[in-house]
């Protein structure tokens, strides 16, 4: 990155919060119905309909409030947001403008091992507007209502990002935080978590902001990184080149990997924000706050943390096992059933089972192998009935079946032979059959040692304690 | 029988001196004969009579309540299902209902036969009933006149017998102004008696539905029917309905009437002021005691409520836009043409100019010396009203500056036009219920009586007006021609 220049980039996350049915409305908010299905007369924008609030959008922004340390209501407003497009079915937007449910808090982020704190302005609640179709109507445009009244909790940062890394991992720090609070099921493909980013560059050390550009609508994690990258490259050029930057909203077009202009400032809507005269303003007595902590699940730096402390783990595996809290759990649940088997189960969660899960595509909470079977499978191995590489073997015999992992050891008959008098039959008949190789050993030659080590475990099919077939083979080779 | 109140009417069908079927048929006829009022914009005949077919049979059952049967007619603003509901509009010339607003649900409920839906000014804008699509209403009492507004098609049909009753809606004075220029009883509920759902909102913060009746007492039983919470509405408020008829024989013995300095000035015409002398003088015959208040910014009240209403209609006309209902301009050649042509052709000149005057009050820059300072003058009138309601129990004055005025005679003047309810905008503003009630009789033309309350104190209001109309007659006059 350019030197001479800083970045400065502030954040609008609008998150799809996981209510059943819209915010102002009964009709239902689930995803992919057929167009205009799931839009009542409220919805439509009928005459003579009103709002209703959805109380459990409110308890959902509460939650993130409360878990980004902010300052909540006691009060706040509903405002209209006025203008005029096909998929805004009312003509206004029901929004919140100067008194939002969430006020000031602030998220902490780690780039590169570095701490970052970034502040959050506010949070507020507003309804999703329609989908305009322009494919399929031939000079014509369609337009489907079901997501028209989904609830959006929209959430402002400071300008408080230096760079694109930076807002990539604030962004990634929230939607780890909405699907925490089970708020939002952050699915950016769906438009459940998208961002517009205002981003803005300023020669270093100067004090005041540059003119910033507004990159609207961008719905993923390595778009935010593309966008704002070039962003910054294409302001930094015109400013060199003489030029200024005009404060303007613009896409980010992926196929292209560029931003290009939408509308400019002159071209900017007055909203004429007024309150809503068809809504009460929402009043959150301590009450109901203090009912929503109650419920509050522990956070991610929180479990973090724990884990670090709790099961020993470095910073890179804690991370890894609290990244979701579905993983987490599963992990915690693990531990629980391998009869306290915590290293164990960390590396069969970040190992095979993750590695298996990425292959597969599937996510924690659809595993094929719950945490009660892969515990079955720590224990035997914990217990040494299993050597690690035969656990493998049931591992993958878990995930294509349902049986337990001692059904299957017992099925398969792949218990470790721990008992050192068969095993030592067994060496007594390897260095009787190979005498040649005994020889050499006995004159020096370690290496040949891995030759007999392999003939034991070839003849009890890997069966045998690696540990057991090491002290017993040294001892006999000793002759 | 036409000429019967409601609660004559509900003895007449518990006696069984005729029936619901009957009763309709003679109101249809009615409303036939009389079809030069304009005072309907959709006349349901066929749904009336077989919902009076219902509540003969409901009766029959055992069923009946004191609304059912009943003939009435609804303001066109009420969303009503799979008919017109037009608001007065072109706007929504084509728009049929496709569910049932709150209210019309509540006659439905008990048994209530519509008849039609009423005249009115376009989407309750105005004071004449000159602004509706439809044409003007005539005034039973001097058909050159005008019946108020913008309930002018339900006081008209009321004032003229066509129904026994109907339901208005009140922004500024939209119940009261026309009962009292049509000489009939008209209720304006304090905010959030009645449910908005349903009813096509004008300024959301202030519109309030109400009964337009022949008597207090059949006011009493519609509110019944009409109030209580719904939680369709959130600004519909979570309190009991009493039961009004129980309480509208509480005596005026001690009532304590204010007289507000601010009604009785020097814009009042004084053949009114001669009239309404005598009926407070009545009142105090009645136990009542008067005492003069004042409420020094009522004088405030038409400017705050021009920015307020205005700048609510602006936002809620929004939704008109050509797009999924209601009227379209004909090959709209892009978006905006669409948006441009269908509202500039579909909204008449009055609805226009309070949209213009909304948007304009809500504009950045604006905002903060419009709109704002309207909401702090509409605190300080309702800190007036409640003040002066500490004092005494109920406020009298006039209800409207004149009385009906001619056709034609305010519609170049939008101020003059404004200014017919100077007496009325104020209790909007301050969410209060109020009631208008004839109180005599000027040129042959009706004069009201306005009454206003304390918070959800229609009992109050209705009890009063009763005890006037036991030992007064001038509710009982009819019109010439419509006996």
């Amino acid at each position: 990155m350019n030197a001479a220049w800083e970045t400065v980039i502030g954040l609008e996350i609008h998150a799809q919060l996981a209510t059943k049915s819209k915010i102002f409305s009964g009709a239902a908010t689930a995803y992919g119905a057929a167009p205009n299905t799931q839009a009542c007369s409220v919805d439509l924008g009928l005459p003579g309909v009103l709002p209703v609030l959805n109380r459990e959008a409110v308890r959902m922004a509460v939650k993130f409030g409360l878990a980004i340390d902010a300052a909540i209501g006691p009060y706040s407003v509903f405002a209209r947001k006025n203008y005029f497009y096909p998929d805004l079915p009312k003509g206004y937007q029901i929004s919140q403008f100067e008194l939002p449910i969430v006020g000031p808090g602030h998220v902490d982020i780690e780039v590169d091992g570095v701490k970052k704190r970034i502040g959050v302005t506010r949070a507020h609640l507003e309804e999703d507007a329609g989908k305009s179709l322009h494919e399929d109507f031939h000079g014509l445009t369609g337009i489907d209502l079901n997501r028209a009244g989904t609830p959006l909790l929209e959430i402002v940062s400071e300008p408080d990002m230096r760079s694109a890394d930076e807002a990539v991992a604030y962004m990634r720090k929230v939607h780890e935080l909405v699907r925490y609070l089970e708020i939002c099921d952050g699915n950016m493909q769906e438009g459940s978590f998208r961002c517009d980013a205002n981003v803005s560059v300023r020669p270093r050390g100067q004090a005041e902001f540059g003119t910033r550009a507004e990159i609207k609508n961008i719905n993923s994690f390595k778009f935010v990184e593309k966008a704002i990258n070039y962003e910054i490259e294409r302001q930094i050029e015109v400013i060199e080149s003489g030029g200024k930057v005009v404060q303007e909203t613009r896409l980010y077009d992926s196929m292209k990997d560029e931003t290009r202009s939408m509308r400019g400032k002159e071209e900017a809507n007055d909203y004429r924000y007024f309150p809503d005269p068809d809504l009460l303003p929402v009043v959150i007595e301590e009450a109901f706050k203090e009912e929503v902590k109650a419920m509050l699940p522990e956070l991610p730096d929180a479990k973090k943390q724990r884990f670090k402390t709790h099961y020993g783990q470095d910073d890179e595996t804690a991370a890894t096992l609290t990244a979701s809290r579905q993983l987490a759990d599963y992990y915690e649940a693990l531990v629980k059933a391998s009869g306290g088997e915590a290293k164990l189960a960390c590396n069969w969660v970040t190992g095979d089972l993750l590695g298996a899960l990425n292959k597969a595509g599937l996510d924690i909470s659809r595993s094929p192998v719950d945490y009660e079977r892969l515990g079955g499978l720590l224990k035997r191995i914990a217990d040494n009935t299993l050597s690690g590489k035969i656990a493998k073997r049931v591992f993958e015999a878990l995930w294509q079946s349902p049986d337990t992992a001692d059904a299957i050891i017992e099925r398969e008959g792949l218990k470790q032979i721990t008992d050192s008098g068969a095993i030592e039959a067994i060496i007594d008949k390897i260095i009787a059959d190979n005498a040649g190789q005994v020889e050499q050993y006995r004159s020096g030659k370690d290496k040949v040692f891995g030759f007999f080590v392999g003939q034991v475990m070839k003849a009890t099919q890997g069966q045998a304690s690696p540990g057991e077939v090491n002290k017993l083979l040294k001892a006999k080779l000793k002759g | 029988m036409h000429n019967c109140t409601i609660a004559e009417l509900a003895s007449s069908l518990r006696t069984g001196e005729f029936s619901s079927v009957e009763l309709t048929q003679a109101y249809l006829k009615r409303i036939e004969q009389h079809q030069a009022l304009n005072s309907l914009i959709t006349v349901t005949a066929d749904q009336a009579l077989m919902q009076a077919q219902a509540a003969d049979d409901m009766r029959a059952a055992g069923q009946a309540g004191l609304l059912t049967g009943i003939p009435v007619i609804h303001k066109d603003i009420f969303c009503t299902k799979g008919v017109k509901t037009s608001c007065g509009s072109k706007m929504l010339d084509n728009f049929i209902a496709p569910y049932n607003a709150t209210v019309i649900e509540k006659f439905h409920a008990a048994g209530a036969v519509t008849l039609g839906k009423s005249n009115m000014d376009e989407f309750a804008m105005g004071s004449s009933n000159e602004t509706s699509y439809y044409g003007p209403v005539q005034n039973p009492w001097h058909t050159a006149a005008v019946p108020g507004g913008s309930s002018g098609g339900s006081a008209a049909a009321v004032a003229a017998r066509l129904c026994a009753a109907a339901t208005g809606t009140d922004t500024g004075g939209s119940i009261r102004q026309p009962a009292a220029l049509c000489g009939i009883t008209g209720l304006k509920p304090t905010y959030g008696r009645v449910s908005r759902y349903g009813m096509i909102a004008y300024a959301s913060s202030l519109d309030q539905g109400g009964p337009m009746t022949r008597s207090a007492e059949d006011a009493a039983i519609m509110l019944q029917t009409m109030a209580g919470f719904d939680d369709k509405d959130s600004t519909s408020v979570e309190q009991p309905v009493p039961d009004y008829l129980a309480e509208l024989n509480k005596p005026l013995d001690g009532l304590k009437i204010g007289l507000p300095e601010e009604f009785f000035g020097t814009g009042l015409n004084s053949d009114i002021a001669q009239a309404l002398d005598a009926a407070i003088d009545q009142f105090q015959k009645l136990g009542a005691q008067v005492k003069s208040v004042s409420m020094p910014h009522l004088q405030y009240a038409i400017p705050a409520y021009y920015v307020i209403a205005p700048a609510e209609c602006s936002a809620n006309l929004s939704r008109f836009d050509g797009v999924r209902f209601g009227y379209r301009c004909e090959n709209p050649a892009d978006l905006t043409d669409l948006y441009t042509r269908s509202r500039g052709e579909a909204f008449g000149k009055e609805v226009k100019r309070r949209i213009l005057i909304g948007t304009y009050a809500l504009s950045a820059g604006y905002y903060d010396a419009y709109y704002l300072k309207a909401q702090k003058v509409r605190r300080l009138i309702t800190e007036d009203f409640k003040a002066a309601l500490t004092e005494v129990d109920v406020l009298m004055g006039p209800v409207s500056p004149s009385t009906a005025f001619g056709q034609g005679e305010k519609t170049g003047d939008p101020i003059q036009m404004y200014l017919s309810d100077i007496y009325t905008i104020a209790v909007n503003l301050a969410g209060l219920p109020a009631l208008s009630i004839p109180a005599g009789f000027v040129d042959g033309k009706p004069v009201g009586l306005q009454i206003i309350g304390d918070y959800f104190a229609e009992g109050r209001l209705l009890s009063s007006a009763h005890q006037y109309q036991q030992v007064t007659d001038w509710h009982l006059q009819t019109p010439e021609g419509f006996d």
